[in-house]
């Protein structure tokens, strides 16, 4: 059997995690991540400059391009406790387009970009197509090489998170047959290229991008010579911090859950003294605590070669039916309440359902893992 | 405990490991028990007893109890070692698993210094074998509301009722026993004690009992005028209560002590796993099923997820919000994904699932069939799964009682 990988903790994460914890904790109350839904912009323009002078853009970003030089490892306890409060916010969409631009960034854009990255500009990766099958090389879109060397983009990318307030995407497409990188500024799209999507978390600003008609200068494309392997990084790297906002997210569901059932009557007994509830609710628990340990697994053994990879799909696939298990409970649970609009299960659900649509569900990576480990 | 010398504890490991290597036996010529729980047979019962026996005197198991009562006086990673280098080699399991995962460590934390120097040693040495009469015929989840009465005689109780699920009931020297001592209490737990009972002494007759797998290895046992010396209380009268509760946590290893080794033996994931891998349906193995593969990888994922979950407890960062829910939990999950998996065995196996132990035709001899059966009994014994979720929900997740 091959290595399915372990837990390690290091006092980085450790203190990443305490402060997070109070963080996210203090800054996004669910009234606020409600008022922030209704927000053209979606998220609080003051907690992403705290988060800069946190300097959680940088920790997966070596010291030599500004940033703290951990890892991914130390910014999944990070994006855990914001998904356990619904956060909003470009986060995650930045820390990938850093870990692309590492991935396959040649040394000058790494110089450029990633600096100013760590200080605090928004940025995304394009990765998302409308027909995907999730497989990272499954790309449509393509660039072509003109005659005075500039690269003709044309496609459309979807899903691209937080694209209206990036100042760089990074986008997939296909040059010479082969995947390939390119990174855009918001001044390469032509007026209307970009469309805000209506998606089913509410908290997310998501956006299709049509490339028909944008032109850059060949210094935008990344190393192609790596562009293969930094795909397959990021499809990775998504799934875990993917993971680490489910596992927050089903943590919070759980307790959100708890509360109801400690509190609201009927027939005369606390509800959550019911088998009926008590047990699933349990179900959930036990479900929950195997996808936090999948997650810090995953985050542990992510840099090793066949373990990291194995890890980060069991991790999403657990956090996928956790997440989706806990939610699902929380909106019955609630009964009538539970079909209102008011109530936060339908939030944790709506996010669950994102998550797994995005970068591969549970069943998805459990194919994959058969082909890794039968 | 003062720190370890890696070098010592690596030379520790080398020699068990050198130690099992050379003394676990292959193939004793019949078939062993699985686990503690279905030891049916006198030729079973007299070779594990021995090799129990062997285990402890070698320095392998409670290497960590006190040396005053026959331990190794070892910090708990030089046990951990010893039971690693027992798994690796597959040695058969503990016999006295009782005494060393239950009673020995209760003992160990609450008995009184005269029940310390007269009971563990025994217990390691497996000279002295321990059960259980907790259940009741007529209260089994319900402990609380046991009948079984001891009443007091001068020097010693005069018990009358009957236990049931006695495992190692046949063999064992004494029983840890929780009877009611006072039946007008108001709080029926109020009325309970707890004692170290002789099982070798008038008015005690245990009857075996046949399990759903064809097997011996439990027993009822009934008490006629059975006399359970004073001296054996554990805890104050009518205080057996809390002792017992105590004595569940050390049972399903949701508190450490126990004396180190195994006393199950059941497949884990990786068996099956291995089964899936040399089984062939139509002439095609079965993992190109991808309905099959997908539930595999399920199981995988599972029996990694526990593991993890034990590396996880050690980690005190990451359970900082619920620090006891992980061991509450574990037997909860263990068992039932045992249960699962056991029965994924049996399917795996296609139409000659149909077969049992002993047909020529059986796959592995029946093992899987048996397996699975027997998994029960981890599901039921030591407090059904029903029973650990309403622990887990009250205890962990702090809902009211049901």
């Amino acid at each position: 059997m091959k290595d399915l990988g372990r837990i390690g903790f290091s006092e980085d994460q450790a203190t990443l995690l305490e402060v997070a914890t109070d963080f996210c904790h203090r800054r996004s109350p669910v009234a606020t991540v409600r008022r922030l839904m209704e927000d053209e912009l979606g998220h609080d323009p003051a907690v992403w400059a705290e988060m800069g002078d946190l300097g959680w853009l940088g920790v997966a970003i070596p010291e030599a391009y500004g940033g703290s030089g951990l890892g991914l490892a130390e910014v999944v306890p990070l994006v855990e406790q914001m998904g356990r409060r619904l956060m909003a916010g470009p986060f995650v969409s930045t820390t990938l387009a850093a870990q692309a631009l590492l991935a396959a960034g040649t040394e000058a854009q790494k110089l450029e970009h990633l600096p100013r990255i760590a200080d605090g500009e928004a940025a995304t990766v394009a990765l998302g197509e409308p027909d995907t099958d999730w497989e990272p090389d499954s790309i449509a879109a393509s660039a072509v090489r003109g005659a005075d060397g500039r690269l003709a983009l044309s496609g459309r990318k979807v899903l691209v998170t937080d694209a209206g307030i990036a100042r760089r995407l990074i986008v997939a497409v296909r040059l010479d047959g082969a995947p390939a990188l390119v990174l855009l500024t918001p001044e390469d799209l032509p007026e209307g290229a970009l469309r805000r999507e209506t998606v089913i978390d509410e908290t997310r600003r998501s956006f299709s991008l049509a490339l028909d008609g944008i032109t850059v200068a060949a210094d935008r494309l990344l190393d192609p010579e790596r562009a293969g392997a930094a795909l397959e990084h990021l499809h990775l790297a998504a799934n875990l911090l993917a993971a680490a906002d489910m596992v927050g997210g089903t943590q919070a569901c759980i307790d959100y859950t708890l509360d109801y059932l400690r509190t609201r009557t009927q027939f005369g007994k606390l509800i959550g003294s019911y088998q009926a509830l008590k047990h699933p609710i349990v179900d959930a628990y036990t479900r929950y605590e195997q996808a936090r340990s999948h997650l810090y697994s995953a985050a542990h053994c992510f840099n090793e070669q066949g373990t990291g990879e194995i890890a980060v799909r069991m991790s999403k696939a657990s956090a996928d039916v956790a997440y989706s298990f806990a939610a699902d409970r929380s909106i019955q649970f609630h009964g009538g309440f539970g079909f209102t609009w008011d109530c936060d299960a339908q939030l944790y659900r709506r996010r669950a359902i994102w998550h797994a649509a995005q970068f591969g569900d549970a069943a998805f990576h459990r194919r994959k893992l058969a082909r890794l480990l039968l | 405990m003062s720190d370890i010398d890696p070098k010592d504890l690596a030379a520790f490991a080398e020699q068990a490991d050198a130690w099992f290597a050379e003394n676990v036996v292959r193939d004793p010529g019949f078939m062993l028990p699985l686990t503690f729980m279905e030891v049916g047979t006198d030729q079973q019962f007299h070779f594990l007893r021995d090799w129990q026996n062997r285990v402890w005197e070698a320095g392998y198991l409670g290497a960590a109890w006190p040396k005053a009562y026959g331990g190794g006086g070892l910090p708990q990673a030089f046990q951990a070692a010893a039971t690693r280098a027992m798994r690796k080699h597959h040695g058969p399991i503990m016999l006295n698993a009782i005494g060393i995962n239950w009673a020995g460590p209760l003992i160990l934390e609450m008995g009184t210094e005269a029940q310390k120097a007269a009971y563990l040693k025994g217990i390691l040495s497996a000279e002295d074998i321990w059960c259980q009469g907790f259940s009741e015929p007529g209260h089994g989840s319900d402990l609380g509301s046991a009948q079984t009465r001891a009443v007091r005689n001068g020097d010693h109780y005069v018990v009358n009722g009957s236990k049931i699920w006695t495992t190692l009931g046949r063999y064992a020297k004494y029983m840890i026993l929780l009877a009611r001592t006072d039946p007008s209490t108001e709080r029926k737990y109020d009325g309970l004690s707890f004692f170290l009972m002789p099982m070798k002494a008038p008015g005690i007759e245990t009857v075996p009992i046949r399990k759903l797998t064809g097997e011996h290895g439990f027993t009822q046992t009934f008490f006629t005028d059975a006399k359970a010396p004073a001296e054996g209380l554990v805890g104050p009268e009518g205080g057996g209560w809390k002792v017992a509760m105590r004595t569940l946590e050390y049972e399903r290893g949701a508190r450490g002590g126990q004396a180190g080794g195994y006393v199950s033996v059941g497949a884990n994931a990786f068996d099956v796993f291995e089964l899936a891998r040399r089984t062939k349906r139509g002439g095609r193995p079965v993992l190109d099923d991808p309905l099959v593969a997908d539930e595999m990888v399920g199981f995988l994922m599972e029996i990694q997820a526990l593991q993890l979950n034990g590396q996880r407890t050690q980690v005190p960062e990451l359970i900082a919000d619920r620090p006891q829910g992980i061991p509450l939990a574990s037997k909860l999950m263990g068992t039932e994904m045992s249960r699962r998996l056991n029965d994924f065995a049996v399917r795996l196996t296609g139409a000659r699932g149909a077969y049992y132990v002993d047909d020529p035709d059986a796959v592995d001899n029946g093992l899987w069939a048996r397996n699975y059966l027997n998994s029960f009994s981890a599901t039921i014994g030591g407090g059904t799964s029903q029973i650990q979720a309403n622990i887990v929900g009250e205890h962990v997740l702090g809902l009211p009682k049901s």
